[in-house]
């Protein structure tokens, strides 16, 4: 990305930050009502110590999450990619979970689960889903010749997994797992509010709430910001980390020439 | 020395002509699932150190055959008999496509059928250098693929058929996708390392121009069902490698036998 690839999303930001300031001010908005950005990042210095130890409680579920999507998404695609009749079985049943609202998953989850973990399941379920799918297509896309190849010289089923399949799925396991990260952080957010008041939780939704309960807007909308910032983070990280690790062969990661 | 080269290939393929066949193919026949009968009744020889070509129309079953010729597909009926019991551990594959590993440079490119074998360390050091020496490509042992052009993409997958020093060599249309001037630079290329080699090849192809250049043997194929419908044997041409070779009345006079051969199989 170069220079110019920033400038127009800055403008554009710039002005409607601008804007906003100048209505608040211009109409003398009370900020229990909208809070002025400078009000907001006054807000955000002055509640630091809360809000970003809030923070990094959901960035910790939020990792935690991926982590275990990775580790189960990988594991179920290669059991899929082994198994047609696994994958009968069982690929239904990840996409029931899929299309069904975790807000709707999550008040049973929190029966049977203690808060925190039930948060974490949360946030790993929704996480899971991009990455399984991803990655049993990226194993199944595999050139058909090099296949043949592997077998030619008898190479086993775990040879032919390690040495093709795998390398062959990454580029597809990358693109699910920046899919992954942004719903990984939505998991846990939307696990700590329904957790609420209840979960021993200390995340940034469990913060938004509290203000919200207290009427403290410009605390709501600080917290809101720092949520924001997270997925885009997450976002940046994973795109870097995909772009590491594809531009030395992949199209998607090269250079137009 | 191109002359003596020639000769010389001339008397191995008379020396070899008379012993047991590498392998016989009796009766293969293929259906897909579909439904659509791709191979009936299909049985031929492959004969030690020769260059057998099948040519024939695409959608005639050739690439079928020379996977069932590989083990990699079953035929339905029929079998392939092995002189030596086996199919030769030692067999070469070029596909259509390169086929190349994008991820992988192009010498662990070349040297991923002594990986499958089991073969590494210095030997393989050594026989990845010979190979990309023997299609030229010694100074792009650690590009990319992508950084290759289409011929050069090729000559790697030839190159990493030839690193196992092959006794058979299953070549599947591997020159269609290129350029002529290319096409008729590895055909020159791959006729040098034959006779070097000692190796025996089958060749798919559907250019009868091709054929009747690389081959000694060239078995026409009729379409659907894929069968056999006449064989073509030719001497080796001494002046083959002469530039003037393709234009002359003696390689115009094959190429008009296999195309009249090929125009009565349809």
């Amino acid at each position: 990305m170069n220079k110019r690839d920033f400038m127009a999303p800055a403008i554009s930001l710039a002005l409607l930050i601008a804007a906003w300031e100048i209505a608040v001010r211009c109409f003398a908005i009370p900020p229990q009502i909208l809070p002025a950005p400078s009000l907001i990042l006054q807000t955000l210095v002055t509640d630091a110590r809360l809000l970003f130890g809030s923070l990094l409680v959901t960035l910790r579920i939020t990792f935690a999450a991926l982590l275990i999507a990775i580790v189960v998404g990988t594991a179920l695609a290669v059991l899929f990619a082994a198994s047609r009749f696994a994958e009968r079985a069982l690929f239904p049943l990840a996409v029931i979970f899929q299309v069904t609202p975790i807000i709707a998953i999550a008040p049973l989850l929190l029966i049977y689960l203690e808060p925190a973990t039930a948060v974490l399941a949360c946030a790993a379920l929704v996480a899971f889903f991009p990455i399984l799918s991803n990655t049993a297509l990226g194993l199944a896309s595999s050139d058909r010749q090099l296949r043949d190849l592997f077998a030619l010289y008898g190479a086993g089923w775990w040879n032919t997994l390690l040495h093709l399949r795998l390398p062959a799925a990454l580029p597809y396991f990358l693109g699910g797992l920046r899919i992954a990260g942004g719903l990984a952080l939505i998991g846990a957010i939307v696990g700590e509010i329904a957790a609420g008041s209840g979960g021993a939780g200390s995340g940034l939704a469990w913060r938004i709430m509290e203000a919200g309960h207290r009427v403290n807007i410009p605390r709501m909308y600080a917290a809101l910001i720092l949520i924001a910032f997270a997925g885009l983070a997450i976002f940046a990280l994973l795109s870097w980390l995909q772009h590491r690790a594809l531009r030395s062969w992949h199209t998607s990661a090269m250079a137009a020439e | 020395m191109k002359a003596r080269r020639a000769k010389a290939a001339a008397a191995k393929k008379a020396s070899t002509a008379q012993s047991a066949p590498l392998a016989e193919l009796r009766n293969i026949g293929k259906t897909f699932e579909s439904g659509v009968t791709a191979l009936r009744d299909v049985s031929f020889p492959i004969r030690r150190g020769e260059f057998l070509s099948l040519l024939g129309a695409s959608g005639c079953g050739k690439t079928s055959l020379l996977r069932i010729i590989a083990g990699l597909l079953e035929p339905d009926t029929g079998s392939v008999h092995w002189q030596s019991g086996r199919r030769p551990r030692e067999t070469g594959f070029v596909f259509q496509e390169p086929a190349l590993m994008p991820w992988a440079d192009i010498s662990t490119n070349v040297r991923l059928p002594l990986r499958l074998l089991g073969i590494d360390g210095q030997t393989a050091e050594l026989r990845v250098r010979e190979s990309l020496a023997s299609v030229g490509l010694e100074k792009f042992s650690s590009a990319y693929p992508h950084e290759l052009s289409g011929g050069m993409k090729m000559r790697a997958s030839l190159a990493r058929a030839l690193i196992v020093k092959p006794k058979l060599l299953l070549m599947d249309e591997p020159f269609a996708a290129l350029d002529e001037i290319s096409r008729f630079k590895l055909n020159d290329e791959l006729l040098a390392l034959w006779q070097q080699l000692d190796c025996t090849v089958v060749f798919v192809t559907h250019s009868v121009f091709e054929a009747a250049y690389l081959s000694t043997r060239t078995l026409v194929m009729s379409q659907r069902p894929g069968t056999i419908a006449e064989e073509i044997s030719f001497l080796p041409a001494t002046g083959r490698f002469d530039p003037q070779y393709r234009t002359s009345a003696s390689f115009a006079a094959r190429a008009r036998k296999l195309s009249e051969a090929l125009e009565r199989a349809q």
